[in-house]
């Protein structure tokens, strides 16, 4: 599990660069889900970082698309691209958009208006099914983004068509927009939501490796599965945790040393 | 020409293993033969369109022509955000194939009404619109598409059309095809239609004072076929009349008239005749709100006089 911590300090060194050289948002949203990304690219996800094309690739979609630095961040570090190109972040025209884009190597698909990650990676995981290939769908999402009913839609799809190959995990923060999921739109019991659409659930500490391992390696039978991760905003710069204002505001010149600082005594 | 649609489709998909038709929840007693000959190249997505177009640029990724299957507005404006960011963005194969287009259902009421249909579709850059005039149309439509797998909108009318053309046209995008010639010498006007509204048109041209139009048809277009509209415009004698049974704004005859570029001439030529808001709202066949809107032979000889 170590080379998976590196791997995270890694991804949140270069998200706190990328969006301070930018003046850009959303480094809480990316912070919180750099561990579940690490063990994705570290440990789970089948891919070739010379053939972004490989057809036995598994497929990996971020429907949070608002926090794409830290999927740069970890596709420069595997080797997707040189880590150079990640400078180019939020420059005019770049390829490196403020929203997760396909242009960039790697990136399977554009997103940035929340609840369309999840239809798009039904589509291939039943094409993947139909087909019978081996290879895996995965799609991130955000806890705020399930009040958008696109989900619910593709929710009850995937359980009819028993999309087994299809896994979603979801960055529960318990933070959104502008305030505490709770005080907008109270997802609890999501547990017990999702189950009741068909889904095999599991929970799992959205920073601890082990436990997000054990939850990807986990038979869902012939279910969809949804992994609940239990995460924090801000993950790993104590003053960025759990607070709605780092959705929006990127730190300046004192906060990012301080930011990497912490990261460094790691 | 739904039916002629399935049974087309029917046929390339014989040929063609990408091809899947998904539709949502409707379709009933058209649909039915392509799903016994492909059961695994068919999908009833349900009565949800957001999830149904996101899906369908998904199996579109992975190599497949998806043809996505409803009527009127619901796999447009419902899923108008799928359509814009998941198929068009990324330039994905997914065929819109929408039945009722225009009035066709205009028992239904305002929400089965497609008036604002090409107004949609017309602003998104890789989009095609395919709006056949006859059953051979939609033939000529399929073949392209299956041809030229993009990111598209197949406007239907319902069934029961004549047919005017008497072979499959080669449409392209455009350009214009030709539905009944002038005779020559003639400086008649030229009724140029996009869509269903073409059967109105030649039933029109039966009147002593349109007898000598030239009927064009203009099946396949969008924001990136504008070219040689001026030149298809200056290449006739009279002047040209768009028809269209969708508004005005934002519609066909809107979009001939920006394909100009401000050129006097060929503006000083054109003419329009579409749907006006008075059929907001209201109820009845298709003939009537047509005529309510506009769309009438009436609008053709106020123009002449």
């Amino acid at each position: 599990m170590k080379e998976l911590e590196k791997l995270s300090t890694q991804i949140r060194i270069s998200s706190l660069k990328m969006v301070h050289q930018s003046g850009a948002s959303h480094i809480s949203s990316a912070l919180s889900i750099t561990d579940i990304l690490s063990t994705l690219y570290g440990k789970v996800l089948n891919y070739d970082a010379n053939n972004e094309n490989l057809e036995s690739r598994d497929r990996f979609i971020l429907s949070k698309g608002h926090a794409c630095v830290a999927v740069y961040a970890v596709l420069a570090e595997v080797g997707f691209f040189e880590k150079s190109y990640l400078e180019s972040y939020g420059e005019d025209f770049s390829d490196l958009m403020n929203h997760i884009s396909h242009k960039v190597p790697g990136v399977e698909f554009s997103t940035g208006a929340l609840g369309h990650g999840l239809p798009f990676g039904v589509g291939k995981a039943l094409f993947a099914k139909r087909n019978k290939m081996n290879w895996h769908t995965y799609v991130l999402m955000s806890d705020g983004e399930l009040d958008e009913g696109s989900n619910w839609e593709a929710f009850l799809f995937s359980s009819h068509h028993q999309l087994s190959n299809l896994t979603t995990i979801i960055d529960y923060n318990k933070l959104q927009s502008l305030t505490t999921i709770s005080d907008t739109l109270e997802l609890e019991p999501l547990v017990d939501k999702l189950k009741s659409f068909g889904w095999f659930v599991i929970e799992a500490g959205g920073h601890d490796h082990q436990d997000l391992l054990k939850a990807f390696k986990d038979s869902s039978g012939s279910k969809p599965k949804a992994i609940i991760a239990h995460t924090t905003k801000g993950k790993g710069v104590s003053f960025m945790e759990d607070s709605v204002k780092w959705h929006y505001k990127n730190p300046n010149d004192t906060e990012l040393n301080q930011a990497l600082l912490e990261l460094d005594e790691k | 020409m739904r039916n002629r649609f399935i049974t087309k489709l029917i046929d390339l998909a014989h040929h063609n293993d990408k091809l899947i038709l998904v539709v949502g929840d409707l379709g009933y007693n058209v649909v039915e033969p392509f799903a016994d000959l492909f059961p695994e190249r068919f999908l009833n997505a349900g009565v949800s369109e957001q999830n149904m177009m996101g899906l369908a640029a998904g199996l579109a990724s992975e190599g497949m022509h998806v043809f996505v299957y409803s009527i009127a507005n619901f796999p447009l404006f419902r899923c108008a955000e799928q359509i814009r960011n998941d198929v068009d963005y990324h330039n994905l194969p997914v065929t819109i194939v929408s039945v009722g287009g225009g009035l066709a259902y205009g028992a239904l009421g305002y929400s089965h009404h497609a008036l604002q249909d090409y107004a949609l579709i017309r602003t998104l850059p890789n989009m095609l619109i395919a709006s056949p005039g006859d059953p051979q149309e939609v033939e000529g439509c399929l073949d392209f598409l299956n041809e030229n797998p993009q990111p598209s909108y197949l406007r239907l009318g319902k069934a029961g059309e004549k047919e005017y053309h008497s072979k499959i046209p080669k449409p392209k995008p455009g350009l214009w095809q030709t539905v009944k010639e002038s005779p020559i010498g003639s400086s008649a006007p030229t009724l140029i239609t996009t869509g269903a509204v073409l059967q109105s048109v030649m039933e029109w041209s039966k009147h002593p004072k349109l007898k000598d139009f030239q009927i064009k048809s203009l099946p396949i277009w969008g924001l990136a076929s504008k070219k040689n509209q001026i030149e298809q415009v200056m290449s006739t004698e009279g002047i040209v009349i768009t028809v269209e049974d969708h508004l005005f704004d934002a519609g066909f005859g809107s979009w001939m008239k920006e394909s100009l570029g401000g050129n006097a001439e060929a503006e000083s030529r054109l003419r329009h005749i579409a749907l006006t808001s008075e059929v907001f709202g209201l109820v009845g066949s298709q003939e009537a709100l047509n005529e309510k809107g506009g769309i009438s032979l009436e609008s053709v000889l106020k123009i002449l006089s």
